[in-house]
């Protein structure tokens, strides 16, 4: 399963549809939910059912705000604050964005190297597998709180505490794509690479590698989604300093709630942004392979 | 057969005790401070202590949170997968969502859901329900897609009905399919259950535990809270896996 296969031509149409159908929800159920602190104000100015409208729509702390309130804040923070400053979404994206990076570089690096012991190592193939698994059970988000204590007192601070958070959630998918992927090729290839007199190396290079190609893109998409994820959440009990994570928790101490939903869609649009990097590399270099596709 | 089902758990068992060996040495031979990393045997002590607390955080996250939420997502996921199913033009239109849904950092929405839904455990068992919904959903789609198109003609010309043919063939196809949607969902519903936590929660709870106990500088505390939520997980995992070779015993990957 491929987390994200894009759009294709012929489902336009109907995903414009449900999405229209999800925005007039949306603006139909932020009349509703808001009704708790919108009735009274729409009351004092009347009532009426434009009151109802522009008041349920554009309240400063609304239980649920309107898309268009979101799209408002997103461009005030993102637009007219230069983007070196605290208020600025775009500073706050740039820290999450650089950890998230760090850690899918780190956490690919990883993944790749415990496939390649895998597939080559037998004995490993046995012990480790189990325990890889086993290590994606525990819920590191859980621990990232602590794990940023431990690092921040080991004099590990900033960037790199939340970049290891992402790189352990980043490595599961690399290593399982790429054990499949480096054992893909069928055993006449193999055997033709031996009739050549190839080493080891050449084979994993020559061969094996080249192959695992389709499954570490596949990986990939997936691990980049959850180093964002990881990065987001590292960024929780640091205190709040920077990052989107920082920019959820202070709008929900403080009820700005359009706040949060700024934070949660610029987060949305750069996971798509980076799965759709991905993808676009995985393009780049089937183009060089000379994929036909 | 016997002897390497043996050796399937013997090496990762040893691994394990390797690790865990190593882990003591190495606390006790470099005196590493306890704040940084605690050994073994005192994540025991702590562990065999403070069995009631550790009871109380399983009960609010594990059965209040995780479970309900769980099971609400799932089969809310595969409800509407169902529906999909019947009608082309929301699956066409639904599925590019869900696919892109999968991609978003979705823990995101616990504030949100926390500033709903209240502190209890009902914000973290919606945070769960939202978490899990996509992945069956896409999960669900896919597999009533799974049988072939020969097993179809041929429920067709015993004239069976839609419902006849989703009950005796295209449901048990997408069996493993949905199974995979659900083991997913069984470590996501723990993440989305701990993270939801951070945001605002009763004095209970094993995310509320690790996050105050690392503030005081109790990691043994926290070491034995995800021993208690690996457990949790695994035995979780596990009995899926079982219940998933007793359901699609006929799938290829059980096969001897």
């Amino acid at each position: 399963m491929k987390t994200s296969s894009g759009i294709r031509g012929g489902s336009v149409v109907p995903v414009t549809v449900i999405v229209l159908l999800i925005l007039v929800a949306w603006y139909i159920a932020a009349i509703f939910m808001n009704t708790v602190v919108a009735q009274p104000r729409i009351d004092a100015a009347g009532g009426g059912f434009s009151n109802t409208l522009s008041i349920s729509w554009g309240l400063e702390r609304p239980i649920i705000p309107a898309p268009h309130q979101v799209v408002q804040e997103i461009w005030m923070t993102a637009a007219t604050v230069a983007p070196w400053e605290t208020k600025s979404l775009v500073y706050h994206v740039w820290v999450t964005l650089s950890s998230t990076l760090l850690g899918f570089a780190l956490g690919t690096l990883l993944g790749i190297a415990l496939a390649i012991a895998i597939v080559h190592v037998k004995l490993l193939n046995k012990s480790l597998m189990p325990w890889i698994i086993a290590s994606q059970t525990i819920p590191i988000l859980a621990i990232a709180p602590m794990i940023i204590v431990v690092l921040g007192s080991l004099g590990l601070t900033g960037l790199l505490p939340k970049s290891i958070i992402s790189m352990y959630l980043c490595f599961f998918p690399v290593t399982i794509g790429m054990v499949k992927g480096l054992t893909s090729p069928d055993p006449m290839q193999l055997d033709l690479m031996r009739t050549y007199y190839a080493s080891t190396e050449q084979v994993l290079w020559k061969l094996r590698f080249p192959a695992s190609l389709p499954f570490l893109f596949a990986s990939l998409k997936v691990a980049i989604a959850i180093a964002l994820t990881g990065a987001i959440v590292g960024e929780l009990p640091t205190g709040a300093q920077a990052g989107i994570g920082a920019r959820m928790l202070t709008g929900s101490y403080y009820g700005q709630t359009v706040q949060i939903w700024a934070a949660l869609v610029a987060a949305s649009v750069v996971a798509a942004g980076l799965v759709y990097g991905v993808g676009g590399v995985e393009r780049l270099v089937g183009r060089r392979l000379g994929s036909q596709a | 057969m016997k002897t390497a089902g043996f050796r399937d758990f013997l090496y990762p068992a040893l691994f394990g005790i390797f690790l865990l060996v190593a882990w003591q040495l190495f606390v006790r031979g470099l005196n590493v401070p306890s704040v940084l990393l605690p050994a073994p045997t005192d994540i025991w002590a702590k562990l065999i202590t403070s069995l009631p607390t550790l009871y109380a955080d399983f009960v609010q996250t594990f059965i209040r949170a995780v479970i309900p939420g769980w099971t609400i997502g799932s089969l809310a996921g595969f409800l509407v997968a169902l529906v999909c199913d019947r009608f082309a033009f929301l699956k066409q239109g639904l599925l590019p969502l869900g696919n892109l849904a999968a991609a978003l950092p979705i823990v995101g929405v616990a504030p949100i859901l926390v500033m709903w839904f209240g502190f209890d455990w009902q914000s973290k068992a919606a945070m769960v329900v939202v978490m899990t919904f996509f992945p069956m959903l896409v999960n669900a789609v896919t597999g009533l897609q799974a049988s072939g198109h020969l097993e179809r003609d041929l429920m067709r010309s015993y004239g069976a009905t839609w419902f006849q043919t989703l009950l005796k063939l295209r449901l048990p196809a997408a069996m493993p399919f949905i199974f995979n949607a659900l083991k997913i969902n069984s470590t996501l519903a723990m993440i989305g259950a701990i993270v939801a936590e951070f945001f605002g929660t009763p004095i209970v709870g094993m995310g509320f535990r690790i996050s105050t106990e690392v503030g005081r500088l109790g990691l043994d505390m926290v070491w034995a809270e995800i021993a208690v939520a690996a457990l949790c997980g695994s035995a979780f995992y596990g009995l899926l896996t079982l219940l998933e070779r007793g359901v699609t015993f006929w799938h290829p990957s059980y096969r001897r």
